[in-house]
């Protein structure tokens, strides 16, 4: 397929609380990618940074930060902010910019360094501000991942021994992947030993934020050849797309969902993979690992039923039966996942396609999931951000 | 409660039955909460007249939780800190869900999805008002189970 862009390296600063500047780890999860890809950085022609909002000017403008800390060498730049979904919306910059002939190679960056405890908003009595209003009434974003598991448990019987599964399994895949930030085991005792943050919700379910920065260097079908990578994994789709009205689930900073009087209700969620399955052609059934956003272990069930990788309502099931695990029928989060990285808002959907890519390549050591041949992202953020790519080889 | 209270948000009115102040489009007649009076977001209705509308002041309860650490700021907690429930109810005639806390005194113990809600108006705790000031909380409607 011609709108098909490589994927010829990735880099990862590993995820932790180390408290340095967040160029620093973009910094070197660039030079990681650089030197996977073999490409020299004043070949680079593109540079597509994910902002953070949290590391003042240099945040905002994430692009430059990192060309300048890489040695300026005049080539384009671009900074993108979707919330979580920083990470795709840079990658789907340098997409554009490759598949329309301005650009052979480019580098996708993002990182953080983030501050301890909750997210919070900006300073300042503003109203105005749907993420203002809800932090002022004690609203804060374990309470709509609360919400949602709630919700579960009353829709399809979960219950919070099915959400530790989740943390158990994704610990166990992550104690090996040195680019994780917690790397221990974890048993059902341990998840219900820890205190409830949001009922039913303890803090082992709900995943912390870190510091991190991660990187890809992709490139055009052509250049890859040109480079001896013809192999490499293609990003196959890119989707971003935004909710449908009237939306139906509260959605983080929200107070009220739409109202769907005159409008069918729609999930905003299940309509991110949907997009991208249309895309590249193929259906879940073509999945062989999957890397989504458990900001809950709850959430991770959420999601594996919005990827269509079991029917609405099994997913705790599965989970259950090993389906999801390194060598069950469809694995999800062999990175460990949100679980055993924290978030590290803009590098983290970059994260996500590293950990795809090395599976694709069958360089994931211990986590390898077999002959995997396409993988699938999933992540969420607020103000109607989202997105889900897909990788194959 | 005294009358001089202040409202958190200026989005409810208060007295015996008290209710969330949204707005209804004229043309689709899609709700909003908070008010909405610029342009309706329906894609499809380009309408800009709406008409103020007082939201149901019952619900069926879509899901809850609770706040067992203290939220950031802006919240503003009592000290020592007392964890509360928070609520998402669907209003069946707007058919849209809206949050809130729930009233002071009942814990996740005592909620459960499905159950019927009532809107009611209890004071938080404020920084410049030793008070508090007012707002919208959920309460589960006498004998609702």
């Amino acid at each position: 397929m011609s709108g098909e862009v490589a994927i010829i390296g990735v880099g990862m600063h590993p995820w932790g609380k180390w408290g340095h500047n967040f160029v620093t780890y973009g910094v070197a999860a660039a030079q990681e990618a650089l030197r996977d890809a073999g490409v020299e950085w004043k070949n680079v022609q593109f540079v597509s940074g994910a902002a953070t909002m949290r590391c003042g000017y240099p945040g905002y403008v994430a692009g430059a930060t990192f060309a300048q800390a890489l040695g300026w060498q005049g080539a384009e730049v671009n900074t993108s902010y979707a919330a979580c979904a920083s990470g795709s919306q840079a990658l789907a910059a340098a997409r554009t910019k490759i598949l329309s002939g301005q650009a052979d190679v480019a580098l996708v960056i993002g990182a953080d360094t983030t501050p301890k405890g909750f997210l919070a908003p900006a300073k300042g009595e503003r109203p105005d501000d749907p993420d203002w209003v809800r932090f002022r009434l004690g609203i804060t974003n374990p309470t709509y991942f609360a919400l949602y598991a709630r919700r579960r448990m009353a829709l399809y019987g979960d219950t919070q021994e099915d959400f530790a599964n989740v943390k158990v399994k994704n610990a166990a895949h992550g104690l090996e992947n040195p680019r994780a930030r917690y790397r221990k085991a974890f048993s059902h005792a341990d998840v219900a030993a820890s205190p409830m943050v949001a009922n039913p919700l303890r803090l082992m379910d709900i995943c912390a934020t870190s510091d991190g920065g991660a990187a890809l260097i992709v490139c055009s079908l052509d250049y890859a050849k040109k480079i001896g990578k013809a192999n490499a994994p293609h990003i196959a789709a890119i989707s971003t797309v935004t909710p449908r009205f009237a939306s139906a689930i509260l959605e983080m900073p929200d107070i009220a969902t739409d109202s769907a009087i005159a409008a069918e209700a729609h999930a905003f969620r299940a309509s991110l993979p949907a997009k991208a399955y249309e895309e590249a052609g193929i259906g879940p059934e073509d999945v062989s690992v999957a890397e989504v956003y458990d900001l809950s272990t709850a959430l991770e069930l959420d999601w594996i039923e919005d990827l269509r990788l079991c029917p609405r309502g099994d997913a705790a099931a599965i989970t259950r039966a090993g389906d999801t695990k390194i060598g069950g029928r469809i694995p999800v989060n062999t990175s460990g996942g949100l679980a055993c990285f924290g978030e590290a808002v803009p590098a983290q959907a970059i994260a996500q396609i590293c950990e795809l890519t090395w599976q694709l390549r069958g360089e994931a050591g211990p986590r390898q999931v077999e002959g995997a041949k396409v993988g699938i992202t999933a992540n969420q953020g607020l103000f109607g951000h989202g997105s889900s790519v897909i990788i194959k080889r | 409660m005294s009358k001089d209270l202040k409202p958190v948000l200026d989005w409810f009115s208060t007295g015996p039955e008290p209710h969330l102040i949204g707005s209804k489009c004229s043309a689709c007649g899609t709700f909003y909460f908070p008010k909405l009076e610029t342009l309706c977001r329906n894609p499809v209705c380009d309408s800009t007249q709406f008409e103020t509308a007082p939201l149901s002041r019952f619900g069926t309860l879509w899901s809850y939780t609770d706040a067992g650490y203290q939220p950031p700021e802006p919240y503003v907690a009592t000290d020592p800190y007392k964890p509360f429930a928070i609520a998402a109810v669907e209003l069946d005639k707007e058919k849209m869900v809206v949050l809130g806390q729930v009233i002071e005194g009942v814990g996740v113990d005592a909620l459960k999805v499905g159950m019927k809600m009532e809107l009611v108006i209890e004071t938080v705790p404020d920084k410049t008002e030793p008070e508090g000031k007012i707002v919208w909380k959920w309460k589960p409607v006498e004998g609702a189970q």
